[in-house]
């Protein structure tokens, strides 16, 4: 005979063991990477002190590492690149819902999807070799912005139309059948209930806007101590100095190089409690009404 | 007793004979490190490939800092490296003492974009001044001081430099850190703080393409890089007084004025000699002394051989300098002091 229940029992505790053992891992590998680099981001904070996050002179010679400057060069071109990704991915994932007649939205959600599997960096180099010589960009934070919203276009639109899809169609037939124009229902229904995900999209952008390496290394202009509005000055950011100096660092400019990969994963961290923070607010509130 | 003893040599033997033969059947060198050297290793490798068909080699760049990481941490068999370790670095490398064997000479050139203007002389102070943006034109008084009779324009200068870590902005900055001490601020480094109006570009081709494309644009870019674009450079005022243009001939022989340590560590920056080339730079091959792997090891030894004798003839073609006599024989005779292990290592 077989005992059909304890074995089942088995296997569901051997099933609960392999994926709690899945999600500790998870864990402990973010713990591990957070305190492995910390330490041996420590000889600069050390040094530093505070003016690592407030002083924006970077003298390796010098032994001074003030990474402010590069600070706001990642905020700056991230904002530049949020700025002008959102739009276009939104207009982009309503077009595909909302507004192209399903002969032709298929094929499109189809393509957009392909190319949010694509590692943003391909889009990127073809940003830095085709689109800044073509219209003559130059190097600075406007053109390391563009480079990076050109790269996150595609995981906000594909993230956003799987979003605004899961509007209910109820909601929206009850808003056309009230004699709303097709923007009074997409405003009415599509971005209320939306909102929260599209924020997680916006955010997910954002984060890879960030921490986006090669592509902002080869086209910001490596300029140092630049904190300014001016989105035509050349400047830098975190992880482009990281790959530009990483490879004939020593000592504390390896250190210094390692702290600057610390604060922006303290930031990413920060930014994505943010986006969830708004996203559980907004997913409440939708419940509320 | 004796039968578990026995049983133990044929075990060991049957390793080191599979040793062996994995080592005919192909031994592979791996080496990373200076950008630098990497066309020299290139081609030297191509070469000496060709006659040693078991022995395959790949050198994978990645910059000097990166080459002696990686054989401090003996994931490397030799590193290339434009500059030593640092003291107390070579103490912390995992394979033991280490040895340096210089394989080149390469003139840093100052490129320069400037139409009309085919001859153009600098020296250290000037060029500290000009990469420091203290002068801002090309006409100033004090690049005119450097070229009696050269009408230059009133235009302004343009400096281009590395974005990245670089050890031929090390070398540069070396350079101008000693021959124009009271000039030069930034100090040397393989990044130093260069004001924030420069223009940079990635790696010795990037800056080479910005002096190329950009009118009054100057900048230090390796020799071969420059010829490569096309470009102009300047001749640089030498220790002797003298401006002398970059070439194969006038690095060599700023190798040739050099005091050279016990461990054939040097610099070749600022040489004596009238006609010594001032901003030379010079790369090491960075080996272990002790080598446990028999096959390996020797396979290390015929490679350092071709590259310090034979593989010398190359260098001139591709804008390299070859080593003095003197310090070729010094860096071959270094040769005999790797110690290969005398049995195979069990290790495969």
């Amino acid at each position: 005979m077989i005992d059909l229940a304890g074995r089942r029992a088995t296997g569901d505790r051997a099933f609960g063991w392999i994926s709690a053992g899945a999600a500790a891992l998870v864990v402990l590998i973010l713990g591990l990477i957070a305190i492995t680099v910390t330490q041996r981001a420590l000889p600069v904070f050390h040094q530093m002190g505070l003016g690592f996050f407030t002083t924006s002179r970077w003298s390796p010679p010098d032994d001074l590492f003030g990474a402010l400057a590069f600070i706001w060069g990642t905020a700056f071109t991230a904002a530049i690149a949020v700025v002008l990704a959102v739009p276009i991915s939104l207009g982009m994932a309503l077009f595909m819902t909302e507004v192209a007649p399903p002969w032709l939205a298929r094929p499109l959600v189809h393509l957009v999807d392909l190319l949010a599997g694509v590692p943003s960096v391909v889009f990127g180099l073809w940003g830095v070799l085709v689109l800044s010589p073509l219209f003559n960009l130059g190097r600075s934070f406007l053109t390391a912005g563009i480079i990076l919203a050109i790269m996150i276009v595609p995981i906000i639109t594909s993230l956003s139309r799987e979003v605004i899809d899961t509007t209910p169609a109820g909601d929206k037939e009850g808003a056309l059948a009230m004699g709303a124009t097709r923007w009074e229902m997409i405003a009415a229904t599509v971005l209320p209930h939306s909102k929260g995900g599209l924020v997680g999209a916006i955010m997910l952008g954002l984060g890879r806007a960030m921490g986006e390496t090669i592509a902002a290394a080869l086209v910001i202009g490596s300029a140092l101590g630049q904190i300014t509005l001016d989105p035509f000055a050349p400047g830098n950011s975190m992880p482009a100095v990281i790959a530009n100096e990483w490879g004939e660092a020593q000592e504390l400019h390896k250190s210094a190089l390692i702290a600057l990969a610390v604060t922006l994963f303290a930031i990413t961290i920060v930014v994505n409690l943010i986006a969830t923070a708004i996203v559980q607010r907004s997913v409440k509130r939708g419940q509320g009404t | 007793m004796r039968k578990i003893h026995l049983a133990g040599i044929v075990a060991v033997l049957g390793l080191a004979i599979t040793a062996v033969a994995h080592g005919a059947a192909g031994i592979t060198l791996n080496g990373s490190g200076s950008t630098l050297s990497k066309p020299f290793q290139e081609a030297a490798i191509e070469q000496f490939m060709k006659s040693h068909k078991d022995i395959t080699i790949n050198y994978a760049g990645g910059g000097s800092g990166k080459g002696r990481q990686d054989l401090a941490d003996m994931v490397v068999d030799f590193a290339g490296s434009d500059s030593p370790f640092k003291e107390g670095d070579a103490a912390k490398a995992k394979g033991g003492p280490i040895l340096y064997f210089p394989i080149l000479l390469s003139p840093i050139a100052v490129a320069y974009n400037l139409g009309g203007v085919d001859k153009l002389q600098l020296s250290a102070p000037t060029l500290a001044k000009i990469f420091q943006r203290e002068i801002k034109k090309w006409n100033d008084p004090v690049i005119v001081a450097d070229n009696p009779g050269v009408k230059l324009p009133d235009a302004a200068i343009i400096v281009a430099r590395r974005a990245d870590g670089s050890g031929t902005t090390q070398n540069f900055t070396e350079y101008l850190a000693g021959a124009a001490k009271k000039d030069w601020k930034l100090k040397s480094g393989s990044t130093v703080e260069w004001p924030s109006d420069t223009q940079a570009g990635q790696g010795s081709a990037g800056v080479a393409q910005i002096v190329k494309s950009t009118k009054g644009a100057i900048a230090y870019v390796d020799l071969s890089d420059a010829k490569a674009s096309g470009l102009k450079y300047a001749m640089v005022k030498n220790r002797g007084g003298k401006f002398v243009e970059p070439t194969a001939a006038s690095a060599s022989a700023a190798g040739e004025g050099i005091q050279v340590k016990d461990n054939l560590l040097f610099s070749a920056l600022d040489a004596k000699g009238d006609k010594a080339y001032p901003i030379t730079a010079q790369t090491w091959v960075i080996v272990y002394a002790r080598q446990v792997d028999q096959a390996k090891g020797q396979a290390l030894k015929d490679y350092l051989g071709y590259l310090l004798k034979d593989g010398q003839a190359l260098l001139t073609e591709i804008d390299y300098a070859p080593l003095p006599r003197g310090l070729q024989e010094k860096a071959l005779k270094q040769v005999d002091r790797i110690k290969v292990a005398a049995h195979a290592s069990l290790t495969p």
